[in-house]
C-alpha cells in the first residue's frame, strides 16, 4: 500500500468513526428534539445528556482530524470542496458552534427559561448540522464539486436531489444510532421504560432509515447514474452487507435489542461508508480530481504516516479508556451537575443530577 | 502598482480576525486553565486542604464549559482555513497542514482527558483523578506549541520547495515545525496563555478580596493564579524582547510598522504613540535613539524604514504600531504588579488589606486580554499583505465564493451572542456558588467539595449499580 492510499483509508477511518460516534451524539439531539413538553421530555433528555456528555468533544474530534488530514495530504480537493461548498458548510460550521456551546451551556444556564432555551438550540443544530454535512457528502459523490477555487455551483452543487436524500440519510442514521446506543443506556441505568422508550424509536428510525435509502436508490439513478452504477459495480458487497446488517439489527430490535444489536447497527452505516469510498475510488472528487494527482508530497505524507502511527498507540488505547469507564458509570460525578444543582434554583435539573431509576 | 483587490477580501479577513480574535481567549484558557486546577487540586490532596479541593472543583466546571467553546470556535477557524482562504490551503496545505495535525493528536488527547478529570470527581479515586488531569495540561501546551509553529510558518516559511508549476515539490516536515519564527513565536504565546488565564482568574478574586471576603478559600484563589502568571510576566518580557529581533531580523516590514520607521537609518528614536500619514508621524512620543539601542544595544544600529519597502508590500503601520505600544506598555504594568504583590509580601504585608494592589489586579485580567489581542494584530496585521510571507498574497488566497459579507455578519451576531452568554453563564456559576456558601455552614460549600463524606473525593466504595 502506498503512502497515498494509506492516507486516504485513515481518512475514511477517521470519516466513519465520525459518522458512527459523532453521529450518535447528533442522533441524540434529534431525540431531545422530539421529546415533548419539558416535563414529559425530561427523563429521556436526561439519559440522553448524560449520554453524551462525557464523549461528545472526543467524538467531535474525529472531524477535526479529517479536516486536517485532508487538507494535509489531499489540498487542492480541500480547497475545492471549501470554496465550492461555501454556503452548506458555513451552516454545518454555524450549527456546529450552536450545537457544542447549548450543550455546554444548558447545565450551567440559570433557570428553567435558560435552560430550555439552551436545551431548543441543541437539539436543532443537532438536526441541521448532520443535514447539512450529508448534503455536502451528496455533492461531492455526485461529482458536483470540480476541483479549483469555488469552481463548482455555489447553490445547484448542493442543492439536487441526491444531496437533499444524503442529508436526510444522514439526520436519520444519527437518529437510528443514537436510539440503538441509547436502549443500552437506559438498560445500564436500570430504567426499563426509557428502554421501552428507545426501543419504539430505534424500530421506527431503522424503518424510516432504510426507507430512505431504498428510496435514494431511485433517487441516484436519475440523478447520479455515475454514482449509482459504481455503488452497485464495485460497491455492491457493501452495500448489500448494510442491508442485510440493517434488517438484522431490525429484527433484533424487535427481540428487545440483545447484546449485539449495536454492533450490526453500527456494521450496517459503517458498510455504507465504505460502500461510497469504494464506489468513488481512485477519485478524491469524482471525475476531477484523482487521490494521486491531489496528493502533497511524499515529505508530508510520511510526516502524516508517523502521525497516524502515533494516533494508533496513544489515542485509540486512551478513547478506549475513556469509552470503558463511561461504559462502567464511572464518569457519572461530573462538576457540571453536583456542584450546580445543589444551588437554590435546582427546580428541573434536580434530577439530572442523580442516577436515573 | 496594487493589485487589485478582491471584494470579499476585506470580509474574509474581518472574518478570521474576528472568529480567531474570540478563539485566541479560549485557547489561552485551555493552556493555563488545567495547570491552575491541577495545582490546586494537588495542593488539596496533599495538605487535605478543602478550601483548595473546592477552587479545584469549580474551576475545572469553568473549564469545562470554556474548554467546550473553545472546541468548537476551533472547530470553525479549522473549516474557515478552507472556506475563506482555499488559494493558502490548495497550494500549501502539503506544506504546513502537518502542524496543524500533530494539534490535532494533542487536541484529541486534551478532548479524552478532559472528560475523564471533568466526569471523573466523583467515582474515581482521588490519585488515579488527579493524574488523569496531567495529560490535558500537557495537550493543552503540546497543541499550542504546534499550531503557533504553523503560524510562525506563515511569517518564516521553510522546509518546502516549489516546482515549475507553482505548487509544492518537495516538503521537509521538521524544517517546517521548526521555522526561524517557531522558536520565538511559541514561548511567547505560551507564555501569554499563563499570564491571561492568571491575570484573568486572579482578578475574580481580587474582586471578592475587595469586598471583605478574605477567607483561605478567596486567598488561595487569588495566589494560585496571581504567583503563576506574576512568574510568568517578567519572563514574557525577556522572550518578546528576543522575539521583537526576531523579527527585526526576519520580516523588517513588520519591525519598521511596530516602530514606526518611515526611513533606513541608525540612531531611530522610540516613538511611544502617534501615527503615519503620508509617511509622516504625527502626534505621539518620540524618545530618541532608543529604538536602534534596544534593536542592536547601539544607537548606531540600522533599522529598516518603510521607505525600503515596496508600497504594495508594506503593512498597515499605523494600527500594528499602537497595538504594539498598547501590548509592550500593558505587559510593563503587569511586571510592575507582579513586582507590588512580591513587594508586599516581602514586607509581609497582608495583600488582602492593599486595597490599591487590589484594584489593580481586579483589572489585570483584562489588561492581559488586550495586550494578548493587541500582540496577535502585531503578527497577523504586520505580516500584511502576504498570508505566506514574501510568497503568497493574502488576496491571492481568499475565495472565490460569494457570500463571506452575509458569513461576515452572522459570525459578528453570533460571536458576540456567545460572548455575552458565556460571561453570563459563568456570572450564574459564580452567584450559585457564592449562594452554596452563603447558606452552607462555616460559609464555604466545602462539604460539597468532598461530595458526602470527609474524604476529599466522593465514594471510594462504589455502589453496586448495575453495570452494563
Amino acid at each position: 500500500m502506498t503512502a497515498v492510499q494509506l492516507t486516504a483509508v485513515v481518512l475514511w477511518l477517521g470519516l466513519t468513526a465520525y459518522a458512527v460516534f459523532g453521529g450518535a451524539d447528533f442522533g441524540g439531539g434529534f431525540w431531545d428534539l422530539v421529546a415533548g413538553g419539558s416535563a414529559r421530555g425530561l427523563r429521556p433528555r436526561t439519559l440522553i445528556a448524560e449520554a453524551i456528555g462525557p464523549v461528545w468533544e472526543a467524538n467531535h474530534t474525529w472531524l477535526i482530524f479529517d479536516l486536517v488530514i485532508l487538507w494535509t495530504a489531499f489540498p487542492p480537493a480541500f480547497a475545492a470542496i471549501m470554496s465550492t461548498l461555501f454556503v452548506p458548510l458555513s451552516l454545518a460550521a454555524l450549527g456546529i458552534v450552536l450545537r457544542g456551546s447549548a450543550f455546554a451551556f444548558r447545565p450551567v444556564a440559570e433557570g428553567l427559561v435558560g435552560r430550555r432555551a439552551a436545551g431548543a438550540v441543541f437539539a436543532v443544530s443537532s438536526v441541521i448540522t448532520p443535514f447539512f454535512l450529508g448534503a455536502a457528502g451528496g455533492a461531492i459523490a455526485s461529482g458536483r464539486v470540480p476541483a479549483g477555487n469555488a469552481a463548482g455551483d455555489p447553490w445547484t452543487s448542493w442543492l439536487n436531489p441526491t444531496s437533499v436524500l444524503i442529508g436526510l440519510l444522514a439526520v436519520a442514521t444519527c437518529a437510528y444510532l443514537a436510539a440503538v446506543f441509547l436502549v443500552a443506556d437506559a438498560r445500564r441505568s436500570s430504567a426499563p421504560d426509557l428502554v421501552a422508550y428507545f426501543l419504539r424509536r430505534a424500530t421506527v428510525a431503522a424503518i424510516a432509515t432504510g426507507a430512505l435509502a431504498i428510496l435514494g436508490i431511485g433517487v441516484l439513478r436519475a440523478d447520479a447514474p455515475i454514482l449509482a452504477d459504481e455503488l452497485t459495480s464495485r460497491g455492491w458487497p457493501l452495500i448489500a452487507a448494510s442491508g442485510v446488517l440493517g434488517t438484522a439489527a431490525l429484527l433484533l430490535l424487535r427481540r428487545a435489542a440483545p447484546r449485539g444489536t449495536r454492533l450490526l447497527a453500527v456494521g450496517a452505516v459503517v458498510a455504507v461508508v465504505w460502500g461510497w469510498g469504494v464506489a468513488q475510488y481512485p477519485d478524491v472528487l469524482p471525475r476531477s480530481l484523482s487521490l494521486a494527482d491531489a496528493a502533497a508530497p511524499a515529505g508530508a505524507l510520511d510526516g502524516l504516516v508517523i502521525v497516524f502511527i502515533v494516533a494508533a498507540l496513544v489515542i485509540a488505547p486512551s478513547l478506549g479508556v475513556l469509552y470503558l469507564l463511561d461504559q462502567r458509570s464511572r464518569l457519572t460525578g461530573h462538576g457540571l451537575g453536583s456542584d450546580i444543582d445543589g444551588g437554590a434554583d435546582a427546580g428541573a435539573s434536580r434530577a439530572t443530577g442523580g442516577r436515573i431509576d | 502598482m496594487i493589485p487589485a483587490v478582491p471584494p470579499e477580501l476585506l470580509a474574509a479577513r474581518s472574518q478570521m480576525a474576528f472568529t480567531l480574535g474570540f478563539h485566541i481567549v479560549l485557547a489561552c484558557l485551555g493552556v493555563g486553565l488545567p495547570t491552575m486546577v491541577l495545582i490546586a487540586n494537588a495542593i488539596g490532596l496533599r495538605r487535605r486542604d478543602p478550601a483548595a479541593l473546592l477552587l479545584a472543583r469549580r474551576w475545572s466546571t469553568v473549564m469545562a464549559v470554556t474548554f467546550a467553546v473553545g472546541a468548537v470556535t476551533g472547530t470553525v477557524l479549522s473549516f474557515e482555513m478552507g472556506l475563506l482562504w482555499p488559494g493558502l490551503m490548495g497550494r500549501f496545505g502539503g506544506a504546513f497542514g502537518l502542524p496543524f495535525a500533530v494539534e490535532g493528536l494533542f487536541f484529541f488527547l486534551e478532548a479524552i482527558f478532559i472528560a475523564i478529570y471533568i466526569y471523573g470527581w466523583r467515582r474515581l479515586s482521588p490519585r488515579v483523578h488527579l493524574l488523569s488531569g496531567i495529560p490535558v495540561a500537557v495537550s493543552g501546551i503540546g497543541g499550542t506549541i504546534s499550531v503557533v509553529a504553523a503560524n510562525a510558518w506563515m511569517n518564516q516559511p521553510a522546509g518546502f520547495t516549489l516546482g515549475p508549476d507553482g505548487r509544492v515539490a518537495t516538503v521537509v516536515p521538521l524544517e517546517v515545525l521548526f521555522n526561524r519564527a517557531t522558536v520565538y513565536e511559541v514561548p511567547h504565546m505560551l507564555l501569554a496563555g499563563y499570564m491571561v488565564t492568571g491575570f484573568l482568574l486572579a482578578s475574580v478574586y481580587a474582586v471578592a478580596l475587595l469586598r471583605g471576603h478574605a477567607d483561605r478559600y478567596v486567598r488561595l484563589g487569588f495566589a494560585i493564579p496571581f504567583v503563576l502568571a506574576a512568574i510568568a510576566a517578567p519572563v514574557q518580557v525577556a522572550v518578546g524582547d528576543v522575539a521583537a529581533r526576531g523579527v527585526l531580523a526576519d520580516q523588517p516590514a513588520k519591525f519598521a510598522a511596530m516602530e514606526l520607521i518611515s526611513v533606513t537609518g541608525a540612531h531611530q528614536p522610540e516613538t511611544l504613540g502617534g501615527i503615519l500619514v503620508d509617511g509622516r508621524i504625527v502626534g505621539g512620543l518620540q524618545i530618541p535613539e532608543v529604538a536602534s539601542l534596544l534593536a542592536g544595544f547601539s544607537p548606531d544600529t540600522v533599522i529598516t524604514g518603510l521607505d525600503a519597502i515596496p508600497v504594495d508590500q508594506r503593512p498597515p503601520a499605523s494600527i500594528v504600531h499602537l497595538s504594539w505600544n498598547a501590548m509592550v506598555g500593558i505587559g510593563t504594568a503587569l511586571v510592575l504588579l507582579g513586582l507590588w504583590g512580591l513587594a508586599l509580601r516581602v514586607r509581609r504585608r497582608d495583600h488582602a488589606t492593599a486595597r490599591w494592589f487590589l484594584r489593580a489586579a481586579a483589572v489585570s485580567g483584562i489588561g492581559a486580554i488586550v495586550a494578548l489581542e493587541a500582540g496577535w494584530i502585531v503578527t497577523e496585521v504586520g505580516r500584511q499583505p502576504w498570508v505566506v510571507y514574501l510568497i503568497l498574497r493574502t488576496a491571492d488566497a481568499v475565495t472565490h465564493a460569494p457570500g463571506v459579507q452575509a458569513t461576515f455578519v452572522g459570525v459578528v451576531v453570533l460571536y458576540s451572542t456567545l460572548g455575552v452568554v458565556t460571561l453570563v453563564a459563568l456570572r450564574g456559576l459564580q452567584r450559585r456558588w457564592a449562594a452554596q456558601d452563603a447558606a452552607a455552614p462555616g460559609g464555604r460549600a466545602h462539604e460539597d467539595a468532598m461530595d458526602q463524606g470527609s474524604i476529599p473525593y466522593g465514594p471510594r466504595s462504589r455502589p453496586g449499580g448495575p453495570e452494563g
